[in-house]
């Protein structure tokens, strides 16, 4: 009963015994990506030339990210001195107020930043996240087996031979092609819009209704449907991004249409067996190249109130940097910097240098454009989703919908007649009509 | 018959045994293919067809020793599951004496409306609870786990122990009583040591719902407080294969259970006579 | 006087679970009358039963109640049989019956979302899973499980973490089955069957309660393995209620809907507890 008393009592002492926050000690919340890992294990340079500051990382799943960043910003909760967030959030909270506006020194160069991923992260011409890393989406296929099949591929191609390619590769233990089907607005729904985009389709008109009972959504779908089971993959309708990158790795997949950050994995020779042999395309097009390649940029931004800006908009310089992209460059590898932020970085003969892929990632982030996205005109920003605070659960549920039209279990038309139904609901309830 | 009595006995022990070492072996697979995968490197685990021979590699255990703070973590886990479990079992062990041994009319209801407790989905109530802690500057604190850990787990102790305490003979409690024990002392020197395997169980099973306890301690932590569940959670990224990091982490999350688990069972199953009232 | 001290020490928990219910509880009604999403903190105001409206008008409700009942039905009854079947295995003692039984736990201990993420990938992946593999070797057809059987996938990831538990409590309340009873009755020429259905089975009726009755309200809240697994899909094949109000209402931040969802699931709850004690829990507190 003693020992018992005693092990109580030094219990109730750790407990009670939380860490305070010490000053000049920046939390930062991340998500778990290469680029991230990669800028948590150089934090000591950012340390050792900001004396008294000290960086305490938050490493949490995307969703999760997104809920707590969100969570804790809007209702001022200060946890986070510095957070991830994506072109998602960045213009709509600058909007409104909730971030700090970033006003680097000239040493930065934000003119350096390429135009994309400046505009898609800041409102009325002010920047509120910093760009980390950019992504856009593209091809990446399999060389020899398309020479093998007589055939090649077009810097431009067309959906139409993007399916003719993909019967020619399958065959063998070989998928001719591999594409997102997990439900998820940024899932199989960021794939599915930049194919409806190129098929002339848009989410929302301009009064702002959703636009899922058109034809050209419904001629997406069915190509996107038909071509999978075909050619594609046995679970596909499961698949995301880290399933394929498994099956492409492995040699399964003949074609993969995803994010250009894929490129630096599967041309990786310790995590792919086919390493030497991708080639890389721009995203197919139907009716239109409008749209056809997301943009994503993971940026670093400081929210408004908290008590360390001065030193979170350091940190926020250090970390998106042209002299960080050097660093890691020098300390880790120029295949590894992280791409797609700034056009320094594709004038550096180091980085094009290591990375094949460079020219064709490049091409992919230059030709999007968040404000025009798709054939008609549209009110809602974002090439991959709408930048509006509902999109997330109409996305989600949408998602839901596709991934049952590509498992077979319901039809196509019936598939996108509830998507509309669904994203009817939503826009009604929050009052856009 | 051919078979004799004892023959047949025999063979049927022998084939329970044998059901036994099957069903251990299916169970246990999983874990044992997560701790082959974290052995393997990411272009290994994912191969086809799955290897069950290859290199072995320490790799990946080395990364998340690099990359993240393991003690850190784990001595959040220790402190959050065993101080829940301990305030639970405080609580709970006067508590389900009373309600065990002196029932009263509304033993039941009250036994049912803790239960209810539970009722409302933790995603229901995330934003309630996020705001108080908030508002009471409880964010990212041990405190707040242990309590709300506590307080999720109060039920199923409760419900465990009175369980277990009603399956203890009336005639041994009597006997006491006759020989002039107390309320205190009935309840430290006859139901504890008796219901001692009961007691032990749920306290097990408290520690192990804590320990895998992701939801609150994800949404409610930022890095001082976090427990091996965040630390696990960190390692699932949503670009680039993990399996094997993820499958490295997750052993070292749950060894330390496991280990504690093994020791426990002996508690757990300690051969109580009844026979001793006579 | 000695009796109500005794009540007394029941005070405690009753108080605290009390707090602990109506704190969130109450919060959690206010909210469900109110319009209140994270994003558009200027909107506030009553907003009366609209968050119930859309909630209960959701297409997916119907399909998310069948599979919520689905889920914990099933997993019920999967684990109580298998843990019952593999406790009565477990009585006689052999050799390494301390390795079997921490074999048979270990399920229990590992994380549920490390759990969902590998069956879904290390096992049930069609093309580079384990069971895609032996299926190959004996030439049965290949099973896309998230996409063909979703339900069942997560039924079976999640009977396998829970058997132990209702295992877990079956073999230690079968401890303390009285022996002399059982020898007495092998005596009388009594067989296995006679011996579980009048001595083991009515020793065990109230472990069994509590083991159906905790089960039934933890399943009903299932989220993690959905979310990280099928994603609710397709289409509502394995959206349960708890997934709905996350997506439908968490997602957009909008703690209104969420509260008039959480609302709901308590509702739907108690009619289940409601009837499980009229069926399994009886005789709990006799």
């Amino acid at each position: 009963m003693k020992n018992l008393k005693i092990l109580a009592g030094s219990v109730m002492l750790a407990v009670a015994s939380s860490a305070a926050v010490q000053a000049g000690e920046l939390t930062i919340a991340t998500v778990n990506n290469g680029h991230m890992i990669t800028m948590q294990g150089l934090t000591s340079h950012f340390e050792a030339a900001n004396p008294g500051v000290t960086v305490n990382w938050v490493t949490l799943e995307e969703g999760t990210l997104r809920q707590r960043v969100t969570t804790d910003i809007a209702t001022k909760g200060g946890q986070f001195d510095v957070m991830t967030i994506g072109m998602y959030e960045a213009p709509m909270w600058g909007a409104k107020g909730w971030l700090n506006e970033l006003d680097f020194d000239a040493s930065y160069d934000v003119d350096d930043l390429l135009p994309a991923m400046r505009g898609g992260l800041s409102h009325d011409g002010k920047l509120y996240a910093a760009p980390f890393y950019g992504e856009s989406s593209m091809i990446m296929y399999r060389k020899d087996l398309l020479d093998a099949a007589g055939m090649s591929m077009p810097d431009n191609p067309t959906w139409g031979h993007v399916q003719d390619a993909a019967a020619a590769m399958t065959g063998d233990g070989v998928y001719g092609i591999c594409l997102r089907g997990k439900p998820g607005w940024g899932d199989n729904m960021a794939f599915l819009t930049t194919m409806a985009n190129s098929f002339g389709a848009k989410w929302f008109d301009e009064d702002w209704r959703p636009a899922l009972d058109s034809a050209a959504w419904n001629h997406a779908v069915t190509f996107y449907v038909d071509l999978l089971t075909k050619y594609g993959p046995p679970g596909s309708s499961g698949n995301s991004f880290n399933e394929i990158l498994a099956l492409i790795n492995e040699g399964k997949c003949g074609m993969w249409i995803d994010a250009t950050i894929a490129a630096s994995f599967v041309s990786d020779p310790s995590q792919s067996k086919v390493a030497n042999v991708i080639a890389y395309a721009q995203s197919p097009v139907a009716v239109t190249s409008r749209g056809a390649n997301w943009l994503w940029a993971w940026a670093l931004a400081v929210p408004a109130g908290t008590a360390q800006a001065d030193d979170a908009e350091k940190f926020v310089q250090w970390a998106t940097s042209k002299d960080y992209i050097n660093l890691v460059g020098n300390e880790i590898g120029w295949g590894n910097v992280p791409t797609g932020t700034r056009s320094s970085t594709y004038d550096n003969y180091n980085f094009l240098a290591a990375a094949n892929f460079a020219e064709a990632e490049m091409k992919a982030i230059l030709s999007a454009n968040p404000s025009n996205s798709t054939q008609d005109p549209t009110p809602y920003q974002g090439v991959q989703f709408a930048a509006i605070p509902e999109f997330q659960a109409i996305g989600a549920a949408v998602g839901q919908q596709m991934s049952a039209a590509l498992a077979g279990k319901i039809s196509v038309e019936e598939a996108l007649a509830n998507s509309q139904n669904i994203a009817d609901r939503e826009m009604k309830k929050a009052g856009y009509y | 018959m051919i078979i004799g009595y004892r023959n047949m006995k025999r063979i049927q022990h022998q084939s329970t045994v044998l059901a036994c070492y099957v069903l251990a072996a299916i169970f246990f697979f999983p874990i044992f293919w997560m701790v082959l995968t974290s052995l393997k490197t990411e272009l290994q685990a994912i191969s086809v067809p799955p290897l069950f021979f290859f290199e072995p590699t320490l790799e990946n255990f080395s990364i998340v020793q690099e990359r993240s703070d393991y003690y850190h973590y784990a001595i959040n886990s220790i402190i959050t599951s065993f101080g829940a479990t301990l305030l639970a079992l405080v609580i709970a062990i006067p508590s389900a004496y009373s309600m065990a041994f002196f029932p009263g009319r509304f033993t039941k209801d009250i036994l049912l409306g803790m239960l209810s407790t539970k009722m409302l989905p933790a995603v229901g109530v995330l934003m309630p609870i996020y705001l108080i802690s908030q508002w009471m500057g409880l964010l990212d604190t041990r405190i707040v786990l242990v309590f709300i850990f506590a307080m999720m787990n109060l039920p199923i102790i409760m419900w465990l122990l009175f369980s277990y305490f009603k399956e203890i003979p009336r005639a041994i409690l009597e006997a006491g009583r006759m020989d002039g024990a107390n309320t205190m002392n009935e309840l430290r020197h006859i139901v504890l040591p008796l219901s001692w395997g009961g007691v032990a169980s749920a306290g097990l099973l408290s520690i192990v719902l804590c320990w895998n306890e992701a939801f609150w301690s994800i949404n409610l932590t930022a890095g001082d407080a976090g427990t091996l569940t965040a630390l696990v959670a960190s390692y699932a990224s949503p670009e680039g294969l993990f399996w094997s990091k993820l499958s490295a982490v997750s052993t070292l999350a749950c060894a330390p259970i496991v280990v504690f688990g093994w020791f426990c069972q002996k508690q757990l199953v300690q051969g109580l006579t009844f026979g001793a009232v006579k | 006087m000695k009796f109500s001290f005794a009540k007394l020490l029941q005070a405690p928990s009753i108080i605290l679970l009390l707090l602990w219910m109506i704190v969130p509880l109450s919060m959690t009604l206010y909210f469900s009358f109110m319009r209140y999403n994270l994003l558009y903190p200027e909107r506030t105001g009553f907003d009366g039963l609209l968050n119930y409206n859309f909630f209960l008008t959701d297409p997916a409700l119907y399909d998310s109640i069948v599979n919520s009942l689905t889920l914990v039905g099933s997993i019920i009854v999967i684990s109580v049989v298998f843990g019952l079947s593999i406790a009565l295995l477990l009585q006689n003692a052999f050799r390494g019956r301390g390795i079997v039984r921490v074999m048979l736990i270990s399920p229990f201990f590992i994380m549920p979302t490390v759990n969902a993420l590998l069956w879904k990938n290390m096992f049930m992946n069609p093309v580079y899973g384990l069971f895609a593999f032996i299926s190959g070797i004996f030439g049965w057809p290949v099973i896309d499980w998230m996409a063909d059987f979703p339900l069942l996938s997560i039924i079976i990831m999640l009977s396998w973490q829970w058997t132990p538990f209702a295992l877990l409590i079956f073999m230690t309340s079968l401890q303390s089955m009285d022996k002399e009873q059982v020898e007495a009755a092998e005596i009388e020429g009594a067989g296995f069957w006679s011996k579980f259905y009048y001595l083991t089975l009515p020793h065990l009726s109230r472990a069994i309660a509590v083991v159906v009755m905790i089960q039934a309200i933890f399943h009903l809240s299932i989220f993690a393995e959905i979310f990280v697994t099928t994603g609710g899909g397709p289409g509502y094949m394995s959206t349960n209620t708890t997934f709905l109000i996350f997506s439908q209402a968490l997602l957009q931040f909008d703690v209104g809907v969420a509260s008039a969802g959480g609302v709901f699931a308590i509702v739907v709850a108690n009619i289940i507890a409601f009837f499980l004690i009229k069926t399994v829990a009886k005789g709990m507190a006799k």
